[in-house]
């Protein structure tokens, strides 16, 4: 069950359904990562909204994702964590540590377009 | 071993539950049991885990920290005894109904239970076994291992 | 109700026989039947006789009960109305031996007076009553037989027993899952979080924190966040009275969780000797954005909202 990728301008992004697997979650990291090469991407988001689980591995998994696509020269953030899902991971101790993280997909572009526009005119993001 | 939150074992009340305000009384749900080999069946473990406390009336967070548990524990049995199994039973004490949740293997047992007990031996990254992590997830926590044997972890969470 | 007991006395001038199979203590010539047979003809005659003098008894029951000042909660109808129902509810289980129907029964009355302040003694108390008032009635029509009194007894008391302690039971684990509720329900009236202006929520914590409470304070603020869409929030945490490890540690899954849904948090109200000593114990208070009042909170809060990239000038590059 391969996740969707859609390309939105510089962005790409993964909308993931609800019963993922490890193995699923492996497909996406080297779909993603082979894509932001492909396609040069600035930019990718991953909507966890319909996730009904985030354990090690999947948080692992996403801090992969952000770190291959960080060397690729693209910024990734995690959209959708459900309440319900972030009190969960916390009490296990999963935090997305250096991944970034937005409300739904509209606050995720509009993170992403602050980033990747300041960085086409030359300015300084400021370090978050 | 055992871990610090036990709580008190009692017997089950041989008189049937009084039914939770505004619900009729209704007979616990069957227990599943579920074998675990593979990372599908850390999902379906789960999801099933899942179908079980909603049957019992647990409300949405409490769903998610019981799948999020169930899946540590299944997928501790994949990494580390390549089989086992997971049995999830409702259960009782007092009026009260709760879910349980048994991962059981025959791997290769935990040498130092105490050590991955610890808060801070933990599972950033997925190192480890989050075991801390599952206790703070649940109400009751128990393990037990032995080296060569293999290792029984039985959580509990209580309906509030 | 053992006191009214006195030993089974010999019988003159007849022989005794062997005990019964079932042990019971009887000097009759012929073999006993089976207990439980006997028993169960025994709790039918002890119903039937109960049955018959329902209304008798159960008055005296109401009486005796206003007599020890119970259920001073309840006006005399209503009094009435559930002493019926128990009483029935009562020689049905004695018939049928089942305890389902009291059960349920206990179940939805103690629904009922719980909200009304019923206290545990007083259900106790009247459940008590009650078998001590139909014992009596026993007493009165069986005294002319001892023998046969003892037998009714053996098979009334431990009857009438296990529905007092049914009743009883169903009453306590009423109150306590009520209490459960209601601290449910102070918890989550105590932890208001205000959204203040656009994009800025900020929850005060008053009072002491435990695990529960936390929980529940992060429920409901990853909730607003989401409602409200919020980039900031501040949490002031000036009314919480004891600071220690364990509830830094609930804040810092608060602040976790927070920024998992895209929200940047300001702590306010820490101290710098209560920061110092969480740092001593080994809380990483790292990730914390702390400022030490709320005003000054709310002040940073803006800034971080109102902020953009910070342009370069060109003359720099």
């Amino acid at each position: 069950m391969g996740v969707p990728i859609l390309r939105q301008g510089h962005c790409l992004i993964a909308t993931i359904q609800a019963a993922l697997t490890d193995t699923d979650l492996q497909g996406l990291r080297d779909d993603l990562v082979a894509q932001v090469g492909r396609y040069r991407a600035r930019g990718v988001i991953i909507d966890v909204t319909a996730l009904d689980v985030m354990d090690s591995f999947a948080v692992r998994t996403l801090r992969d994702i952000a770190q291959m696509a960080r060397l690729r020269g693209a910024e990734t953030v995690i959209v959708g964590v459900q309440p319900e899902v972030a009190l969960s991971m916390v009490e296990l101790g999963l935090t997305l540590e250096g991944v970034n993280a937005a409300l739904d997909l509209e606050e995720g572009l509009a993170f992403l377009d602050e980033r990747t526009k300041g960085a086409s005119r030359g300015e300084v993001p400021r370090a978050r | 071993m055992r871990g610090e939150r036990r709580g008190a074992v009692q017997p089950d009340g041989r008189l049937p539950a009084l039914r939770s305000k505004g619900r009729a009384s209704a007979d616990l749900p069957a227990q599943s049991s579920i074998p675990v080999r593979s990372d599908a069946d850390i999902v379906l473990a789960r999801q099933k885990g899942r179908e079980l406390a909603a049957a019992l009336g647990f409300g949405p967070t409490d769903l998610t920290l019981i799948a999020t548990a169930i899946s540590e524990l299944a997928r501790n049995i994949v990494l580390y005894a390549k089989r086992g199994r997971i049995v999830l039973k409702g259960i009782e004490r007092n009026s009260r109904r709760g879910i349980m949740v048994v991962a059981r293997d025959g791997g290769p047992g935990i040498p130092n239970v105490a050590r991955a007990l610890q808060s801070g031996f933990s599972t950033s990254g997925g190192l480890g076994l989050g075991l801390p992590g599952v206790r703070r997830l649940t109400d009751e926590f128990d393990i037990e291992s032995a080296v060569g044997r293999g290792t029984t972890v039985t959580v509990k969470k209580w309906l509030p | 109700m053992r006191a009214y007991r006195s030993p089974t006395p010999a019988p003159t001038g007849r022989s005794r026989l062997a005990r019964a199979r079932t042990g019971r203590r009887s000097a009759e010539p012929q073999a006993a039947p089976p207990a439980r047979a006997s028993e169960a003809v025994l709790l039918a005659e002890i119903v039937a006789h109960l049955r018959q003098g329902r209304t008798q008894l159960r008055d005296e029951w109401v009486w005796r009960i206003g007599e020890a000042g119970l259920l001073r909660a309840m006006s005399q109808e209503e009094i009435f109305a559930e002493a019926t129902s128990v009483y029935d509810n009562y020689l049905d289980a004695l018939e049928t031996g089942t305890l389902e129907a009291v059960q349920a029964y206990a179940g939805q009355l103690s629904e009922r007076i719980v909200p009304r302040g019923v206290e545990t003694r007083e259900v106790v108390g009247i459940v008590l009553l009650l078998r001590d008032v139909l014992a009596r009635s026993l007493f009165a029509k069986y005294r002319a037989d001892f023998q046969l009194l003892n037998r009714i007894l053996d098979a009334y008391e431990p009857a009438a027993n296990r529905i007092a302690t049914t009743v009883a039971v169903g009453f306590v684990q009423e109150r306590e899952r009520v209490i459960r509720e209601q601290q449910e329900a102070i918890r989550e009236l105590s932890t208001p979080v205000l959204p203040v202006r656009e994009r800025l929520l900020i929850l005060p914590i008053i009072g002491l924190i435990d695990a529960q409470r936390a929980r529940q304070l992060t429920e409901q603020l990853l909730r607003a966040i989401r409602a409200n869409r919020a980039k900031v929030v501040v949490i002031d945490i000036t009314g919480v009275p004891a600071m220690d490890a364990d509830v830094a540690n609930h804040l810092v899954r608060t602040v976790d969780a927070s920024r998992l849904q895209g929200a940047k948090v300001i702590v306010t109200g820490l101290s710098p000797e209560i920061a110092q000593t969480l740092v001593t114990i080994g809380v990483d208070l790292g990730k914390m954005n702390t400022v030490g009042d709320l005003q000054g909170g709310i002040e940073e809060a803006e800034r971080l909202l109102g902020y953009q990239v910070v342009p370069v000038p060109e003359a720099k590059r």
